[in-house]
């Protein structure tokens, strides 16, 4: 899961990349409202978590500017104003969810990843594929041969292919999704990653598209 | 003191008092006065009367008329009044019932006063030569002022039993006219503490009026304070809780994580968060501080080249350069030295974190006409020019900040360096890039008397 953070603080916006990194999402860190209007134009993110005091205007403003371009991309507030009046105005402007600081790290995972399931329809944040249930919260995949722990990696790159099984997914597109941009990318660690997921839901639910990518295989 | 209303009833009472005594001593001369001439006319008349109608009297009767005058009717007289009659050779021709019988006068006509037997005696004497009467009607002067003393008595006691009614009218008439203060009173004592809404000045009587409107603003004030200082409060707790959000997700990366690495990182990450929150946490208490005293009480001699390099020595400069040039002007200011530190560390501070290693920070110090200048400039980024006014507001970070600043910094400097008369201007090198921090602080000339508050006083040494 793809995320972007809008946070001025330093040592915050460091313990929401790890801290969100650690249950398995990717997160991209940037600190004014200009920063992240070139990260949402340039990429697609799963959710946003957005602070409302940011050096170069308020994340409110920017937030409706972004749904005025027509953007749906869920998007959780994350503030220090955290009345009442401050709730309302930022849900009405186009938030879906809304944390005061400070808050809990689990909270604020298991928030992030119910307003991305939401948009995407989704009632639970667990992904099914035939017999093989992925538990993103709890980074565990649970197949008929039993339950395993996934790393936050697997959990990304499993996620994406069950969101869209039976589509082919590229190398190219799991390294983006695997990877934000403050870190390198390493060419072979989407295939250990895959190595590492058959062995644990089977060889046969990934089925390599050679040339292209991988693809979830769709079971009856 | 005493009451208001004892006060304004005594001396109404006291004036009231004066006036009416000497209204009442003016009446009672006139009236005795009067009284007296009345009198006087009618012992007059009385004389004329009886001389009227007293028949001739012949030498050769007055033997015989002696039995008779013992019946001449006085009857038209009071019994005040006393007659006698006599005739020009002396003797007694006749008397009322009760005159005396001693010659009730001397004088030949008219008024006179005179002992007879005694008693004092106001006499009218008419004489008829036709008749050969002399005629002279007396009152008795004990009788007479009996009668004055009655009648002015009569005159003056309702005046004096109106003296305590007055009292008794004024004393009331006070209290209800003081009555809006007891109003004011009441209602400012139904109020809550925190109340602090205005008091009606519609109503009031225009002597009341300057003390409730003076309340009025009284309460403007405090409220006003009041208000500033929950802003505070607020604006302050809410400046901590991005600091603390970092403070709880480091500490929570730390207990989550598996990886020794990870931990590590968070767990530093929690320690440089911490100073970064205790210093933001001691500039807001300096802030509030700087905040209530409204005066910077008291000033020493300030060596200022002494206290640039307390300030210098007390913050490690890593590898910049730092340079300190008094030679042009070496002052020494009096002044408030902790409020003058306060404000140098700040910029000094700024400064350091600014600037980047290898690169410079330096002191000047010139007279500028009436002025000392310090200048402080660094190697840093500088300030975006739409910044440069709003960087002395509190809490605000610009798009350059730091990792450890609070927005407070040059907040308190600008604060501090108000409260000793001084002044800060914050421009861009034109040289370089970097900030040039200009620190005014007065100063008179040498030969002029120290000015009141906030005066600085230079003393050039060397």
């Amino acid at each position: 899961m793809r995320v972007l953070v809008v946070e001025d603080d330093a040592v915050l916006a460091n313990g929401l990349r790890i801290g969100l990194g650690l249950s398995g999402m990717v997160v991209d860190a940037v600190a004014t409202c200009a920063d992240a209007r070139e990260a949402v134009s340039s990429s697609s993110f799963d959710a946003i978590v957005l602070d409302v005091t940011l050096p170069d205007g308020s994340g409110l403003d920017w937030l409706s500017e972004l749904r005025r371009t027509g953007d749906k991309t869920p998007v959780l507030v994350l503030t220090a104003l955290d009345e009442v009046g401050d709730r309302i105005t930022g849900l009405d402007r186009g938030a879906d969810d809304y944390l005061g600081k400070p808050f809990d790290l689990d909270e604020l995972a298991a928030r992030v990843r119910a307003v991305s399931r939401r948009s995407e329809g989704r009632a639970s944040s667990r992904l099914t594929c035939g017999d093989i249930v992925l538990d993103p919260a709890t980074l565990t995949v649970t197949t008929a041969k039993g339950t395993f722990r996934l790393s936050p990696r697997e959990v990304v790159i499993l996620s994406a292919l069950m969101k869209r099984a039976g589509e082919i997914r590229s190398k190219d597109e799991l390294e983006t999704v695997m990877y934000g941009w403050q870190e390198g990318v390493e060419s072979n660690t989407v295939e250990v990653h895959i190595h590492n997921l058959r062995a644990k839901i089977g060889k046969d639910a990934i089925e390599t598209v050679r040339g292209i990518g991988y693809r979830m295989r769709v079971r009856e | 003191m005493i009451s208001l209303r004892t006060r304004l009833s005594l001396v109404l009472l006291l004036a009231t008092g004066v006036i009416w005594c000497c209204a009442a001593v003016w009446i009672y001369v006139e009236s005795k006065t009067e009284i007296e001439r009345v009198l006087d006319t009618r012992l007059q008349e009385a004389a004329r009367m009886v001389t009227s109608i007293a028949t001739r009297a012949s030498p050769t009767d007055v033997d015989g008329r002696m039995s008779e005058s013992a019946e001449v009717p006085s009857a038209s007289y009071e019994r005040q009044l006393s007659c006698q009659i006599w005739s020009f050779d002396g003797k007694l021709l006749a008397k009322s019932t009760e005159a005396p019988s001693e010659r009730l006068s001397d004088s030949q006509e008219g008024f006179s006063d005179r002992i007879v037997g005694k008693e004092p005696w106001r006499v009218f004497t008419v004489e008829d030569r036709d008749k050969g009467l002399r005629v002279m009607v007396g009152d008795s002067l004990t009788l007479r002022r009996r009668l004055v003393t009655d009648l002015l008595t009569g005159l003056m006691l309702p005046m004096i039993l109106i003296l305590p009614l007055l009292a008794l009218a004024i004393w009331a008439a006070i209290g209800k006219g003081l009555r809006p203060i007891g109003v004011l009173t009441a209602e400012l004592g139904g109020r809550g503490v925190d109340d602090m809404k205005p008091l009606e000045v519609g109503r009031t009587p225009s002597e009341i009026k300057p003390l409730v409107e003076e309340l009025n603003a009284l309460f403007g004030a405090v409220d006003a304070a009041r208000r500033h200082e929950r802003e505070l409060t607020a604006f302050a707790a809410h400046e901590l809780r991005t600091p603390l959000a970092g403070l709880k997700t480091q500490a929570q990366i730390a207990i989550a994580t598996t990886d020794e690495m990870v931990r590590g990182q968070a767990l530093r990450q929690l320690v440089v968060s911490i100073d970064r929150t205790s210093r933001l946490i001691q500039q807001m208490l300096t802030t509030a501080r700087l905040d209530a005293d409204a005066e910077a009480a008291c000033t020493d001699r300030v060596e200022l080249r002494r206290l640039v390099d307390e300030i210098v020595a007390a913050h490690p400069s890593g590898r910049r350069e730092i340079a300190i040039d008094f030679t042009s002007c070496n002052p020494s200011i009096e002044t408030n030295r902790e409020m003058l530190g306060l404000a140098l560390r700040n910029l000094y501070e700024n400064a350091i974190q600014h600037a980047p290693e290898g690169s410079s920070v330096a002191w000047l110090c010139r007279r500028d006409g009436d002025e000392l200048l310090l200048v402080l400039e660094d190697g840093g980024a500088g300030i975006p020019e739409d910044e440069l006014p709003l960087v002395v507001k509190r809490f605000y970070r610009g798009r350059r900040k730091s990792d450890v600043g609070s927005g407070l910094g040059l907040a308190i400097t600008e604060l501090a360096l108000k409260r000793i008369g001084g002044n800060l201007a914050l421009t861009n090198r034109t040289d370089g890039s970097g900030l040039r921090a200009e620190v005014r602080l007065l100063a008179p000339r040498r030969s002029m008397p120290r000015r009141e508050w906030g005066a600085i006083h230079v003393f050039d040494v060397g």
